[in-house]
């Protein structure tokens, strides 16, 4: 049971889910609901004032130095702006965690580049800056980088956030198919309803600091919970509050 | 009252929280100084960043310090019959007190105001996180080369500024109102000692590091937004100039 309180704010209030190996869960719900805090949380960002992460029954919020690096290391988070270093091109971002994490040599490493590149469909490239790069380009470039080392857990968090229709189901189908190829678990915060369900194994709604539903995504859509249901339609009356 | 104290309370908390996090920033910094891998590519980076780049301003201002130093000092000198001693007291000035500060102070306004800036943004746009996330200790890329960059480089353009500045002296002193040549450069020779010199140099390697540690700190803890990174900047600029000044008087009643 996860609790977490910014100030007088409670963000998570209680929240227990258990998260399958392999498979790829979307967390939904509405903006300002603690998606994120909650991504944050999974992966040592933020901590609990009261509760656990447990990954593989190992507590990360009790883990501290090599022990915490260990565990993060089995972690690889897709930003909702990228986080790409600014500073450098897109081939030493992508570089980066091998360099720094392996004992990899350079000739490898660039070999490791391209193809991760090539597997988020982008190629020539690395010698661009960040920001010479369109924001969908960017996301695909973090999320390379993000696989690079072949995380055994995956985070996105809210993937596709101001990209275009076309670019939104390309990341998805992208999430989907470096998922199968790759075989990690993935957690995603989304907003895409109903885009989301063409790629989860299952749905969770994320709605006053916990989970009221987990379902595959036809169960998801069949759900006669209320706050479900405005979720999927987006009507403006019903238990969410609009404004 | 009872407001008034909870208040104080509340105030005295929170300097305690801030000093107590600052003092484990600058702990684990140092720390990880001693505990490879240093990232010597980085520091390079760092010290052509706050050194390198600060040269034009730092022989500007050190020029004119020199020059105004020369000027104000021998119309009040020369009342007092005493103009020879030209050269000493601008030399003594800039070495021990003027050399260190200025220099300090002009570097926290070039290059400590773009170090906060640099490491707010990247705490905003989640790089900070990003490398969390890889199981990197982010002090080893933003706070390390930093301070030892600041450290290295401070002492350098405080030379630089005393150089600079003995010469400005030179400009006014000797060519503009005639002070003779030999008589300025000897009076330095003879009255300027090595502790002087070693006085000038702890304190630009303490200014160095405080520069540093402030900029890097108040970057690394920027609030939301750009609004947050403006404020880091600020506060980064303010508390490293305050700092630089408070600093000196306590260095000036050790060192003197």
């Amino acid at each position: 049971m996860l609790y977490k309180r910014f100030g007088s704010q409670v963000v998570l209030n209680g929240l227990s889910l258990a998260i399958e190996r392999g498979e790829i869960l979307a967390v939904v719900g509405r903006s300002g609901t603690g998606k994120s805090v909650f991504l944050k949380h999974l992966v040592g960002l933020l901590r609990p004032d009261s509760g656990q992460v447990l990954v593989d029954g190992e507590d990360m919020n009790r883990a501290r130095g090599r022990r915490l690096a260990r565990i993060r290391e089995r972690f690889g988070m897709l930003f909702q702006g990228g986080a790409l270093f600014d500073s450098l091109t897109v081939g030493e971002n992508v570089a980066f965690p091998l360099r720094e994490k392996t004992r990899m040599a350079a000739a490898e490493i660039r070999e490791v580049v391209t193809e991760m590149l090539h597997s988020v469909g982008l190629k020539d490239v690395e010698n661009k800056y960040p920001d010479e790069l369109s924001g969908g380009m960017r996301k695909r470039v973090a999320l390379a980088r993000a696989l690079a080392h072949h995380p055994e857990i995956m985070l996105f968090d809210e993937p596709t956030t101001g990209l275009d229709p076309v670019l939104v189901r390309a990341i998805h189908q992208l999430i989907y198919d470096t998922q199968a190829q790759f075989g990690h678990t993935a957690v995603v915060v989304s907003h895409e309803i109903p885009q989301i369900f063409e790629i989860a194994s299952r749905v969770a709604l994320l709605h006053n600091g916990v989970i009221v539903e987990i379902a595959t995504p036809e169960a998801f859509q069949r759900s006669t919970n209320p706050v479900v249901q405005q979720l999927i339609t987006g009507q403006i009356e019903g238990p969410l509050q609009a404004m | 009252m009872l407001m008034l104290l909870e208040k104080l309370g509340t105030a005295v908390l929170a300097l305690l929280m801030y000093l107590g996090r600052l003092g484990l920033f600058l702990g684990q910094a140092l720390l990880l100084i001693f505990i490879p891998p240093l990232k010597v590519r980085r520091l390079i980076r760092q010290m052509h960043f706050i050194g390198a780049r600060s040269l034009l301003v730092i022989t500007l201002t050190g020029l004119f310090a020199g020059m105004v130093l020369a000027l104000q000092g021998y119309y009040t000198l020369r009342r007092f019959g005493s103009e020879a001693f030209l050269g000493p007291a601008v030399a003594i000035s800039l070495i021990t007190e003027l050399g260190p500060v200025l220099s300090a102070l002009m570097v926290t306004g070039r290059a400590g105001s773009a170090l906060a800036a640099e490491i707010g943004i990247m705490r905003i746009t989640e790089q900070i996180d990003a490398l969390e996330v890889m199981a990197l200790n982010p002090l080893r890329y933003l706070a390390v080369p930093n301070l030892l960059a600041g450290t290295i480089v401070m002492p350098l353009l405080g030379a630089l500024f005393d150089v600079v500045g003995i010469y400005g002296g030179y400009l006014i002193g000797v060519q503009l109102l005639g002070v003779s040549s030999g008589t300025y450069f000897n009076g330095i020779a003879n009255a300027v000692d090595l502790s002087d010199v070693t006085t000038g140099l702890y304190k630009s390697l303490t200014f160095g590091l405080l520069i540093s540690l402030i900029c890097c700190f108040k970057g690394y803890y920027a609030g939301h937004g750009a609004e947050g990174v403006s404020k880091a900047t600020t506060e980064a600029v303010v508390f490293s100039s305050v700092t630089i000044l408070v600093m000196d008087y306590f260095l000036n009643s050790v060192l003197l």
